[in-house]
């Protein structure tokens, strides 16, 4: 197998307004790559979703994609609260983003849903105090 | 009916972008983001009350067609910058999410 193709993304915990914009980065590389449009959807709703949480709950974090011959991973690791109760996190509809968050149409508790209802495989490493990383890989 | 024509009959501002040869397909409405990112579908309108720049992010990464802001929002600045740097198209109605959705199932009746 040939070496994967890697992308790496800081994601600024501060700003709101350019939340997105590694996603967005990320699709129009997987375009130009000339990935079919349903993976780079796939791709894309997860690694956004995953940007926002890290902007919401973690200050920011990294956020590395590897296109490989047969998979897409995206690696999303921040050094925020962790989360306590991952299966409840993990319902539809949950959410702890506070009420400024909601206000700019975020906190519809769909993130995490939309992160493993749109990739193949989701694992979440996570340590509450110590940080998040969430490994997501979309099958070719 | 492309979505010049659309525009034009009803009475929509162009706020970015240019409708020029644009077709369309599909309507969502909705201002919750992650809801919107599962549901807007490539070529869609999405109708929404939110005018800031995430807005901006979503319709980019779901391809939709153009955003429509209802019921007189504004785009903020930086979401302006945003949309016109990603060549995104953003109409603006006075009408409500409901009127809106009502006129374009109007004037798509008949569409194939």
């Amino acid at each position: 197998m040939s070496e994967p193709i890697r992308f790496h993304y800081d994601v600024d915990g501060e700003n709101f307004t350019s939340a997105g914009e590694a996603s967005v980065a990320v699709k129009k590389k997987l375009r130009q790559l000339g990935y079919p449009p349903d993976v780079i959807r796939k791709v894309s709703i997860a690694m956004y979703e995953g940007e926002i949480n890290m902007v919401i709950h973690a200050n920011g974090g990294a956020a590395d994609v590897e296109v490989y011959d047969d998979r897409i991973v995206i690696i999303l690791a921040d050094h925020g609260p962790g989360i306590p109760n991952v299966e409840l996190a993990m319902q539809e509809g949950y959410s702890t983003a506070r009420d400024n968050i909601r206000a700019l149409g975020f906190g519809a508790g769909m993130g995490l849903p939309n992160m493993k209802k749109y990739t193949d495989d989701m694992k979440i490493d996570t340590e509450v105090g110590v940080g998040t990383t969430i490994t997501m890989t979309v099958d070719l | 009916m492309n979505l010049t024509e659309l525009s034009a009959r009803l009475g929509l501002e162009t706020v970015s972008g240019s409708t020029e040869g644009r077709e369309w397909r599909g309507v969502y409405a909705g201002d919750l983001l992650s809801r919107a990112m599962s549901h807007v579908k490539a070529d869609n309108l999405w109708i929404t009350i939110m005018p800031n720049a995430n807005v901006v992010a979503v319709a980019s990464l779901t391809e939709a067609a153009a955003v429509i802001l209802a019921e007189g929002v504004e785009l903020l600045p930086d979401a302006l910058d945003a949309a016109e740097d990603n060549g995104i198209i953003v109409l603006s109605s006075k009408h409500t999410v409901f009127e809106l959705c009502a006129a374009i199932y109007e004037a798509s009746r008949g569409r194939a």
